[in-house]
């Protein structure tokens, strides 16, 4: 295939203690680290492997949002993606546009695969990817552990409730990883500054004929209710005594 | 007035107990009744479970040879069809209706909300965002219909007894057959509770150090009758399958006892048990922040722990 489209998330970094403001408006972004989603990291990873084995010529790395999301093209650009476009706008947009903004990209890139996390770790919506392939008229395999193509077609192992699904999709199609679909490489010092020479395009939602909805409004964020911290207990005969106690065994 | 539609969750011969969850969930709106949508190859013995909750009006019966196995590209455009007589269309947050949903809210051109926690208002919901480290409240427009997936964990399962009418219907569109079902491989359970509906789950983490040490978990959970979980750590080592997975990527579950062995307490584990009526954690590192959240802990080696309660039970 000529090429695979990867979608990066600029997110807060996973290892980030997320605190919510106090007025419940949102939660506190400012000075937090901003990192690739991981699921989105997985993704990119998969496709330069598939690059590395010759099933493919070109990986390229899309971002949607704001300017400072070039910083996360620059990391899928340093991991070793080809070029990068971004996809200018200051909205927060919904899961549903930013699927109509890939179709679009897709419309004009013709990929054989679009890749992207299963879920970001900031909304955890778990929606893009397959609204995406609804809107593109193409097979999804989300979830997915295992990858093999077979020129126009390939199988996919899925992560599902029951253990591993496998199914067959005809290309082009949407892949949404998960967490053991590979372990991503770290990324070397020469590579952030070959990055700086790669190929970044920008375009925006005017351009690609796309009108953002706010269909679904946040009203309020909340802290979660806390579990309080319990008793510390000497043996595990006092465990058991605690569990009777309760009922529990 | 509105109408919801249950997408069932079952295997072909079994109705997965998410589906009793998610009319749990739609009995928290305010005068809407109730239908069932079982789409199957034969849907006859599924239907018949689907009719038996309480509460269902109505539950609809579309068999198909396509819908032998689920698959999403290829039961989305029926549902989309089915979705027209609703206002409101849920599936459970479980991976077949998260495969599922967002790909029939898009063919209906509307939002969907994910994992609802509660139901505040007909188009009102709260929802847990950064792995339940925030809830948010979200409103749906009302001029669309509300698409979502129902946190399963969130809501017990619907009491029997009730007595639905099963209706058949034929369903009029085009399926792709460019997504092809070829096989699942599930861990088999050795006979124990499913971990998503058992009442008490044993997890072991890391800390078990290898397949053969973690027979450790299994034989304590034998003796409590529990389901067995595990971190993320344990299955990426290869401890354990992937289904037991416990967490913000795994399931997330609530059972009235959960006993965490040898996992320290991730955000991202500790996600997946916020509901569980007690936990316990063992663990050897007093400063591990599975204690933060745990109703009991226990300091101390887990191989030398693990023999003891097996004594004592
Ligand atoms: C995007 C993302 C999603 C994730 N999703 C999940 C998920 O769904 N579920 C999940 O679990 N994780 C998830 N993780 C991983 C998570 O961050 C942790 O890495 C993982 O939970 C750690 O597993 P663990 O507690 O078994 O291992 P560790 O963190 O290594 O903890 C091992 C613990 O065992 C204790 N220990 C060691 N030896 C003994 C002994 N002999 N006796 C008693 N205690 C002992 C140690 O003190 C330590 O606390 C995710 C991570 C990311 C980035």
């Amino acid at each position: 295939m000529d090429r695979i489209l990867v979608c990066l998330k600029r997110a807060v970094d996973y290892n980030v203690r997320i605190r919510v403001m106090s007025d419940g408006s949102g939660v506190i972004t400012d000075g937090v680290k901003m990192s690739v989603n991981p699921f989105d990291e997985i993704a990119l990873e998969e496709a330069l492997r598939i690059r590395e084995k010759g099933e493919t010529e070109e990986v390229v790395v899309v971002g949607i949002g704001a300017d400072d999301c070039q910083q996360q093209l620059r990391t899928g650009l340093a991991m070793g993606a080809d070029r990068a476009i971004h996809v200018r706008t200051e909205d927060a947009l919904e899961p549903l546009d930013i699927a109509r903004i890939l179709v679009q990209v897709a419309e004009t890139e013709k990929p054989g695969l679009i890749m992207l996390g299963k879920q970001a770790i900031d909304g955890d919506n778990n929606q893009t990817g397959q609204m995406l392939a609804a809107l593109w008229g193409r097979p999804q395999a989300t979830f997915v552990s295992k990858l093999t193509l077979f020129g126009t077609t390939a199988t996919a192992v899925r992560e599902v409730d029951a253990g591993l699904e496998t199914i067959e999709i005809d290309l082009p199609a949407v892949i949404t990883s998960d967490l053991r679909l590979n372990e991503p490489r770290y990324v070397k010092m020469p590579d952030i500054m070959k990055a700086k020479r790669k190929p970044l395009s920008t375009t925006d939602l005017e351009k690609l004929g796309i009108t953002p909805e706010a269909r679904v409004s946040v009203l309020q964020t909340e802290p979660p209710q806390t579990r309080q911290k319990g008793k510390i207990v000497a043996d595990a005969a006092e465990l058991i005594a605690e569990l009777k106690q309760k009922g529990l065994a | 007035m509105g109408r919801i539609l249950i997408i069932a969750e079952h295997d072909g011969e079994q109705l997965n107990p998410s589906t009793a969850r998610c009319l749990s969930c739609a009995g928290e709106f305010s005068g809407l009744e109730c239908d069932i949508a079982v789409l199957a190859k034969d849907g006859q013995r599924v239907c018949e479970q689907a009719a038996a909750l309480d509460g269902v009006r109505q539950v609809i019966r579309v068999d198909n040879d396509a819908n032998e196995h689920a698959l999403a590209a290829v039961q989305a455009p029926q549902l989309a069809k089915l979705a027209e007589n609703y206002s409101h269309v849920l599936g459970p947050s479980t991976t077949f209706g998260k495969d599922l949903l967002p790909r029939v809210a898009a063919l209906l051109g509307v939002a969907q909300v994910s994992d609802i926690m509660s139901v505040l208002a007909n188009y009102r919901f709260q929802r847990p965002i950064f792995a339940g480290n925030a809830i948010v409240t979200v409103e749906v427009r009302e001029q669309d219909k509300v698409v979502g997936t129902v946190r399963t964990a969130s809501y017990a399962t619907a009491a029997g007894g009730g007595s639905g009418a099963i209706e058949t219907q034929a369903i009029d569109v085009e399926l792709p057959d460019h997504t092809r079902y070829v096989g699942t491989s599930g861990s088999d359970a050795g006979g124990r509770p499913d971990l998503q509906s058992a009442a008490v789950v044993i997890s072991g983490g890391r800390a078990l150090g290898s397949e053969e040490n973690f027979k450790l978990i299994y034989q304590l959970a034998d003796r409590l009758g529990a389901a067995v979980g595990a971190s993320r750590a344990a299955v990426d080592a290869g401890y354990i399958a992937n289904d037991h997975q416990v967490g913000q990527t795994g399931k997330i579950i609530a059972p009235d006892l959960y006993i965490a062995i040898g996992i320290s307490g991730a955000i991202q584990h500790v996600t997946g048990i916020k509901d569980a009526g007690t936990i316990v954690a063992i663990n050897k590192d007093a400063d591990a922040p599975i204690f933060e959240v745990a109703d009991i802990g226990l300091v101390g080696d887990l191989f030398t722990i693990i023999p003891e309660l097996e004594k004592l039970l």
